[in-house]
């Protein structure tokens, strides 16, 4: 399999009053047509990483890599232009919370089309009729009346339908998932993650999926980056979590309460200088 | 078991929006009791209206055998605590941990405030160095540990725990878990915990409630979860939800 995205050594720095913050310390990976899921906990560097690849790093930061190339074509050197071309056309990125990332004042119909009519040529009556199709294949039961509503008309499930569906109508081949279901409710949740799942699956797409909840995350992707201050602790295939062998890992795992087992205290994370060097 | 807590078909209408249906529930004293349920379940809304904090429209709410006006008194606060979701928005941006710990003491009449808040301090794990820190200098889980130390400096008997952990990390998450459980035990507290998260409440609670759309769906022991013993279908949904993602 020739790999979709390949990461070589990836760094993020942030210069900061009190000197340069390492949000991602030399960060490896490639990526086939799989699903992929980071994990880590808040400043892991895992969301810095997402959107390195995007291209959506601060203009403040300053992004290096050995390789950061994407189907052959090298992110580092591409031009802005180009860069911006492949943005939501070829890679495409849901975010957390459709509240903050669904435009306020345009109707949820029409900023999908806009996404479209901006990636191809196509006329308006198409392109509508393409978003209604969209619309309905993320499970929308009336798109022709979600095509008319505006963000603050739908509750949160829905709206990150409309946030898939806009980032799926130009057909990418890769999708950077930022935590995309951590706002909604636990069984919003599931349903998003099945159209998440039967999308990725049908148009064989690659998806980074980055999320805190490793559970989650190992019960819906193949691969899972383990990230702790900014590097990979661990990687492995998501069927053997239960066989992770660093102690970031493992601690992650066992510090969940869980519904059938009764721990008193739970156990906590032991955090060791090492694991950062 | 003596009742500490006890709502009776309590009712709230936001407007025309009827956020609670006659909801009821009886919490022992000591006793640890959950409420589950999704956004828009009313969970939150039955805590809040138990603190004073949303407008009642029927229905009783006793603490410790003794009916609730409209209006709270101070005994009633000193009496209740409530600790609430975000870390972030719940304590003072410009005031120091210290400035957090003396208002209650003050509103409450508290002499000896020096010894009271290096006491707090101490039991929530923080010690006297983030005593002069502002919350911008702390991360969440050292906010939430302010928060309740801000709840038990007044040595309440029953604390209101609206998602105390739902904004942290996993591993945060767990310390804050035990510290609560630590806290309850060595005061004897009784606690209402709101979470989304069946595996929380199954871990913090004795009973649970199950709650949609304003209304009680279910109550059981927490060890009836455990044992996949609950007779309602919503009740079922959200434990499968909480098992995590199944390729069909």
């Amino acid at each position: 399999m020739s790999a979709l995205l390949e990461v070589e050594d990836l760094r993020v720095t942030f210069p900061t009053r009190t000197g340069v913050v390492e949000a991602v310390r030399g960060v490896s990976f490639s990526l086939g047509r799989e699903r992929l899921g980071i994990v880590g906990e808040s400043g892991s560097g895992k969301s810095q990483t997402g959107r390195a690849i995007m291209g959506l790093t601060p203009p403040q930061a300053r992004v290096s890599a050995a390789k950061l190339s994407f189907d052959g074509l090298d992110l580092m050197s591409l031009p802005g232009e180009q860069r911006r071309a492949l943005r939501g056309n070829r890679i495409a990125m849901i975010l957390q919370d459709p509240k903050y990332s669904l435009d306020p004042v345009m109707t949820i119909g029409r900023q999908i089309m806009e996404t479209l009519r901006t990636h191809e040529k196509v006329g308006k009556t198409e392109a509508r009729e393409r978003t209604l199709q969209m619309l309905e294949a993320v499970q929308i039961r009336d798109p022709k009346r979600v095509f008319d509503l505006h963000p603050h008309e739908v509750s949160g499930g829905m709206g990150q339908r409309a946030m898939i569906a806009m980032m799926l109508i130009a057909e990418p081949e890769l999708m950077i998932a930022d935590e995309p279901t951590s706002a909604l409710d636990v069984t919003v949740q599931l349903d998003v993650l099945n159209i998440l799942d039967r999308l990725v699956a049908d148009r064989g797409m690659g998806l980074i999926f980055i999320s805190h909840d490793l559970r989650l995350v190992s019960s819906f992707c193949d691969r899972v980056i383990v990230m702790y201050a900014g590097k990979v602790v661990e990687e492995l295939k998501a069927s053997d979590l239960g066989r992770a062998e660093h102690p970031y890992t493992r601690g992650l795992l066992d510090c969940m309460p869980r519904i059938d087992a009764d721990r008193h205290p739970l156990p906590v994370l032991d955090r060791k200088p090492e694991w950062a060097a | 078991m003596t009742s500490m807590l006890r709502v009776d078909q309590l009712n709230v209408v936001f407007d025309r929006f009827q956020a609670l249906r006659g909801v009821s529930l009886d919490v022992g004293q000591g006793e640890s009791f959950g409420l589950v349920g999704e956004s828009g379940s009313g969970k939150s809304t039955l805590l809040r209206a138990i603190a004073g904090l949303v407008p009642v429209a029927s229905g009783t709410i006793a603490v410790g055998g003794q009916k609730l006006g409209k209006k709270r008194d101070k005994a009633f606060y000193r009496k209740v605590q409530m600790v609430f979701q975000d870390p972030y928005g719940s304590l003072h941006p410009r005031q120091t941990v210290d400035r957090l710990l003396q208002e209650p003491l003050a509103i409450h009449g508290f002499s000896d405030g020096e010894q009271r808040i290096r006491r707090a301090l101490d039991e929530v794990g923080l010690g006297s160095g983030f005593r002069f820190r502002y919350s911008h200098q702390l991360s969440g889980g050292q906010r939430q540990r302010v928060a309740i130390a801000r709840a038990l400096i007044v040595e309440p008997s029953i604390l209101l725990l609206d998602e105390p952990t739902s904004a942290l990390d996993a591993s945060v998450q767990a310390e804050v878990l035990n510290l609560l459980e630590q806290v309850r035990r060595d005061r004897e507290l009784t606690f209402l915990m709101v979470s989304h998260d069946l595996a929380v409440i199954a871990h913090m609670c004795e009973r649970l409630m199950v709650m949609q759309n304003g209304e009680a769906v279910e109550s059981l022991a927490a060890t009836s979860l455990a044992t996949r013993d609950v007779s309602q279908h919503y009740t079922r949904r959200l434990l499968k939800a909480s098992e995590g993602f199944v390729r069909t």
